[in-house]
């Protein structure tokens, strides 16, 4: 591991040199570092590239790092992870993926996976994206993350993109069961000429189910978003989707929702709001003393908090 | 001491395109260690004068002088760090600023428990309870008001604008507001306000109507001239004129 890959790795999943407890390091394609133990096994697929994370019932208060490393232009790595926690477990599980691209051809990573959570087993998935340098090579994510929740379970999912990514398709798809809930708080920041697409499709199936999705994107110089989500009530439920977006220089935030009510008893709601900084927020932090400048990235940095 | 001279501010009416004069020709000193409480009916601009002397807005005509010095072209940020600090009538919100980073911007530094609950306890609030909380939505209209006012103190400075501070408290905090603006006693405080309670802890108070200050001294004559004209000020003073 160079100084570059110990970079990344801090920067995406917190992390200073090597891990504790079960982790899975993958630089450019290939296992750079692995440990597993019998409360979290991680063993490779035989048919694809990938891994599958087995988490065993009732491991409370573990984690597990699977951070991807990409420092090569002209490079497309797609991964299958499909992760199995057992009944009662409570997890978090730290993604996230650094690319550093010098080239001038394009590196790409493609995370697709498959979260399969048992009857009130907990999870809380922390993903960070982040991309480098100034080579011409595009740096890209397409991630696919689907979500299955059985009775009781809890999935909370946390996607930071902060800088760099020149585009990026996410789509996410959940299966809420009864009495399950999924959690979404996404922050996405764009600049340049880079766009950020991600699309959500969350069914609430079970009797009791509940989601929550917050999305706060920032876009800046002429960078575009999209933001897409299609929520579907097919019992007694409760979902929520509010997208917040701050426009700055000629960027562009286009937010389409979708709620779907198919059981009567469902209660859908969603809130959506893009546009420039308010003049007042300005005008207040101003008044305690701070540029304009510093008030605009101090009004960024907390919305993106 | 500040100093407002010929000051006139007119805006452009939207509707019809001809300007509308919202301050005439006012002339007016605050002095150090003071306070003066600016009273009038709703429309009559003492907030329009207070986002003048913030900065907000620039006078159509007329110069404003800080310690003698000409401050009429500065910024909003240069008034500021001259010492110039204000709590809005209507606090500002912020999704995702929590209340410990407003005031540690307000103060510009780090803030430490004690420092917090020295600001937030003035107002009446447990630091404990808020410091980690966003000021965003979340929170009630008279917390939103409360911790505006914490800010002012926290970011503390020579020259308090404070509009209609007791706007969304509840009477029975009054006391505590009182306890504040005592705390600033040996600055210049301007209060926009419209309650008795306040007026009664002005050293000065400011009558506006009709775009026009009416009259302005100490509080025991202006009194006099508030209780001889009731229409000009409202239920406290007209219930005990």
């Amino acid at each position: 591991m160079d100084r570059t890959d110990e970079q990344l790795l801090e920067t995406i999943a917190d992390l200073h040199g090597i891990p504790e407890g079960s982790f899975n390091i993958r630089k450019n394609g290939k296992l750079l570092a692995r440990n597993s133990d019998s409360d979290i096994e991680i063993v490779s697929k035989k048919d694809k590239d990938g891994i599958d994370i087995i988490v065993e019932p009732n491991v409370k208060n573990k984690s597990v790092h699977i951070p991807v490393l990409l420092t090569v232009g002209d490079f497309k790595d797609t991964v299958y992870n499909d992760f199995y926690i057992g009944e009662n477990a409570d997890v978090t599980i730290i993604a996230g993926c650094g690319i550093h691209n010098d080239a001038c051809s394009d590196a790409e990573h493609d995370g697709i996976h498959t979260f399969y959570l048992s009857k009130n087993a907990k999870v809380r998935y922390v993903e960070k994206h982040y991309a480098s340098r100034n080579g011409t090579g595009k740096k890209v994510f397409d991630p696919i993350t689907k979500i299955y929740l059985k009775e009781n379970a809890q999935f909370i999912l946390e996607a930071t993109q902060l800088g760099g990514v020149t585009y990026t398709d996410r789509k996410t798809y959940a299966t809420v069961g009864k009495r399950a809930q999924l959690t979404v708080k996404e922050k996405i920041l764009t600049d340049n000429e880079e766009r950020a697409i991600t699309d959500f499709k969350i069914k609430l199936s079970g009797e009791g189910s509940r989601a929550d999705v917050v999305s706060r994107s920032v876009a800046r110089g002429r960078s575009m978003q999209k933001f897409q989500s299609d929520l579907i009530g097919k019992n007694e439920c409760f979902g929520h989707v509010e997208c917040d977006g701050i426009v700055l220089d000629n960027a562009r935030i286009i937010s389409t929702p979708k709620i779907d009510a198919v059981s009567p008893e469902a209660s859908l709601i969603h809130e959506a709001a893009v546009g420039k900084i308010a003049g007042e927020q300005l005008l207040k932090l101003m008044s305690l003393g701070l540029s304009e400048q510093e008030a605009e990235d101090a009004i960024i940095r907390g919305f993106l908090n | 001491m500040l100093e407002l001279k010929n000051i006139t501010y007119s805006v452009k009416d939207e509707q019809n395109g001809k300007r509308q004069t919202i301050l005439q020709d006012v002339n007016l000193t605050f002095g150090d260690k003071a306070i003066t409480v600016i009273t009038g009916p709703n429309g009559s601009g003492k907030s329009t004068l207070i986002k003048l002397l913030m900065g907000f807005e620039k006078p159509t005509s007329g110069k404003i002088y800080f310690n003698g010095e000409d401050i009429t072209d500065c910024s909003v940020t240069e008034r500021a760090r001259k010492g110039f600090t204000m709590a809005f009538q209507q606090p500002v919100r912020f999704k995702g600023i929590t209340v410990k980073r407003l005031l540690e911007m307000a103060c510009g530094k780090k803030l430490d428990m004690d420092g917090m609950c020295d600001c937030l306890s003035s107002v009446g609030l447990c630091a404990r309870n808020y410091i980690d909380r966003a000021v965003d939505g979340t929170l009630s209209g008279g917390e939103l008001k409360r911790i505006e006012l914490a800010t002012a103190i926290a970011k503390g400075g020579e020259v308090f604008l404070l509009d209609e501070p007791e706007a969304g408290i509840d009477l029975w905090s009054f006391e505590d507001l009182v306890k504040i603006f005592e705390r600033l006693h040996d600055k210049t405080v301007i209060i926009v306000s419209h309650q008795q309670r306040i007026l009664e802890t002005a050293d000065k108070i400011i009558l506006f109507d009709n775009d026009k200050l009416v009259s302005a001294g100490r509080k025991e004559d202006m009194f006099k001239i508030l209780s001889q004209r009731p229409s000009l000020c409202w239920r406290n003073v007209k219930e005990n004129g």
